[in-house]
Order: structure tokens, then C-alpha cells, then sequence
């Protein structure tokens, strides 16, 4: 990893160790220079020096909700704004913690999208009238209650937008 | 006319306290009302699945006792909802008991 002017350049064995991170970040230095063959040492450095410049943000576990007995609901909620108003409510949204992702996006009309879980259809109903809907700059608020989910994933280095291939 | 001489029923409500119409769970409208005139007047803007959608849940007479603290008006609501309407005749019904109630309070004043 080269730094110059407090920005980042990755190699080519960054990507290879950040690639063996995110299949498991449990693995030992030892079980990724050797599938690299690089030294433990120089892994354990390079690691090192990503963690501290936060391209690794942080270590966490991936938790298979539905395994753990938890009955809950996720909706995906279009926010619809005043744009004077947009930046307020998304930080808003961001601060409850039923909240889990929100995003700004400008199609004909300025919109926050956000993903939300609730323990069932009344709490999520109560949320977004208690909480949301009262939000000044709010202009109406469509919600769609997703009834199954094929995937969820994280972009990785492994599925980054330039590594993909047309199917 | 004071705020303290206004009987609640008939006050303007902050926004937290203000009854926000949605067409479905999480589905909000937009329309919100912040006091009993506005309410009323929201009745004959708000779109028809809306009022079916808060009546059968009960939430107008939820709003009217917690919020408005008038029972009366809830118990006549109510009688809408076992009355089994829906459409136009659910907004005719409920606009005429919630405009006659209005107007019998306002003359009190």
C-alpha cells in the first residue's frame, strides 16, 4: 500500500489479503501468506497498516437473523421530501435504530430510500407514523413489505463492479 | 379568542400529535390534520381508502379520545365502523357526524 498526500493506493497483495478477509476474517496470518505465499509477517504489516488507515473498517459478524428465532419484518420505505428539508430527515432516519441502511437518490423527484426492520406489521406502521411521517419535509412515504429475499450480500473486493463479467 | 379559554377538542395539536393519513400500513398519504377542523376538512381530500383503512383499525377514534379527548366523537365514529360502509358513503357519513359534532362545539364557545 503506497500513501501520498493522505490517499491510498492499494497493490496487487492488498487486494489478495482484503479478497482472503472477506471469505473469513478469522483466517490466521500464517493460512493467508500461505495461500499467498507471502510471509506471515509481511501480511500481518500489510494488515496492520489497512487497519490503521481505515480501509478496514472493522471485523464483525455476519448473523443468519432468521436462524436466531426473530420474526421480524423488513420494508423498504421511499421517503418522498421537500429538497430543503432531505438532508434533515436522512440524518433523522439514520439515528433510529429500526433504520438500517438509508440512501438519497435524485430521480424525477429528490427521494430517501431506507431499509427497515420492525417486529411486525403494527411496529412498523407505528414507526413510520410516530416517527416518520412527522418529520418536517416529509411529503408522503410509499413502503413495500419484502416477502422473501433471494440475496443480500456486501460489495467486496471479490464482487466489486470491475471484477464482474456478463453472465 | 385565549388557548386556555378553547376547550381541547378544538385546539391545534403540535405534529407529533397531529393524525397522519396513510392508505395501508407504512403507505402515508401525505395529508396529515392537526386539529378538528383540519381533520375535517382532510376528509373530503384524503383518498377514500385512507378513511376505510383508519376506520377499520380503529385509529380515528384512537386519535379522538387520546388526542382530542372527546369521546363522544369516538363513540360516534364508531358507529359508522358498525355500520359496514365503505366509499363515498363511508366519506358522506363520516364528514356529516364529524361536521355536525364541529358545529354543535363551536356554538358552545
Amino acid at each position: 500500500m503506497k500513501v501520498k498526500n493522505n490517499a491510498f493506493s492499494l497493490d496487487a497483495v492488498d487486494l489478495k489479503i482484503l479478497e482472503a478477509l472477506q471469505e473469513d476474517a478469522r483466517q490466521t496470518y500464517t493460512a493467508i501468506g500461505k495461500s499467498l505465499g507471502i510471509a506471515h509477517s509481511t501480511v500481518y504489516e500489510r494488515i496492520r497498516r489497512m487497519e490503521q488507515y481505515g480501509i478496514i473498517k472493522k471485523y464483525m459478524a455476519v448473523v443468519n437473523a432468521e436462524r436466531t428465532g426473530a420474526k421480524n419484518i423488513t420494508a423498504i420505505m421511499t421517503v418522498y421530501t421537500d429538497p430543503k428539508e432531505s438532508e434533515e430527515v436522512a440524518e433523522k432516519l439514520c439515528k433510529a435504530p429500526q433504520v438500517l441502511e438509508v440512501y438519497t437518490s435524485l430521480s424525477e423527484e429528490l427521494l430517501i430510500i431506507a431499509k427497515v426492520v420492525a417486529e411486525n406489521q403494527e411496529s412498523l406502521h407505528a414507526f413510520i407514523a410516530n416517527y416518520v411521517a412527522p418529520m418536517q419535509g416529509v411529503l408522503r412515504i410509499r413502503t413495500s413489505i419484502v416477502t422473501k429475499k433471494f440475496k443480500e450480500t456486501q460489495l467486496s473486493i471479490v464482487n466489486s463492479p470491475q471484477k464482474l463479467t456478463p453472465l | 379568542m385565549k388557548e386556555e379559554a378553547t376547550p381541547k377538542v378544538l385546539r391545534t395539536f403540535p405534529r407529533e400529535k397531529a393524525f397522519y393519513f396513510f392508505t395501508s400500513v407504512g403507505n402515508y398519504t401525505g395529508e396529515s390534520a392537526s386539529s378538528l377542523k383540519e381533520f375535517l376538512d382532510k376528509i373530503n381530500v384524503v383518498d377514500v381508502k385512507a378513511l376505510e383503512f383508519h376506520l377499520y383499525r380503529g385509529d380515528f377514534e384512537k386519535w379522538m379520545v387520546e388526542v382530542l379527548e372527546d369521546k363522544e366523537l369516538a363513540t360516534k365514529v364508531k358507529s359508522i365502523r358498525e355500520g359496514n360502509y365503505s366509499g363515498i358513503t363511508l366519506k358522506e357519513q363520516l364528514y356529516n357526524i364529524v361536521a355536525k359534532h364541529y358545529k354543535m362545539l363551536c356554538s358552545k364557545v
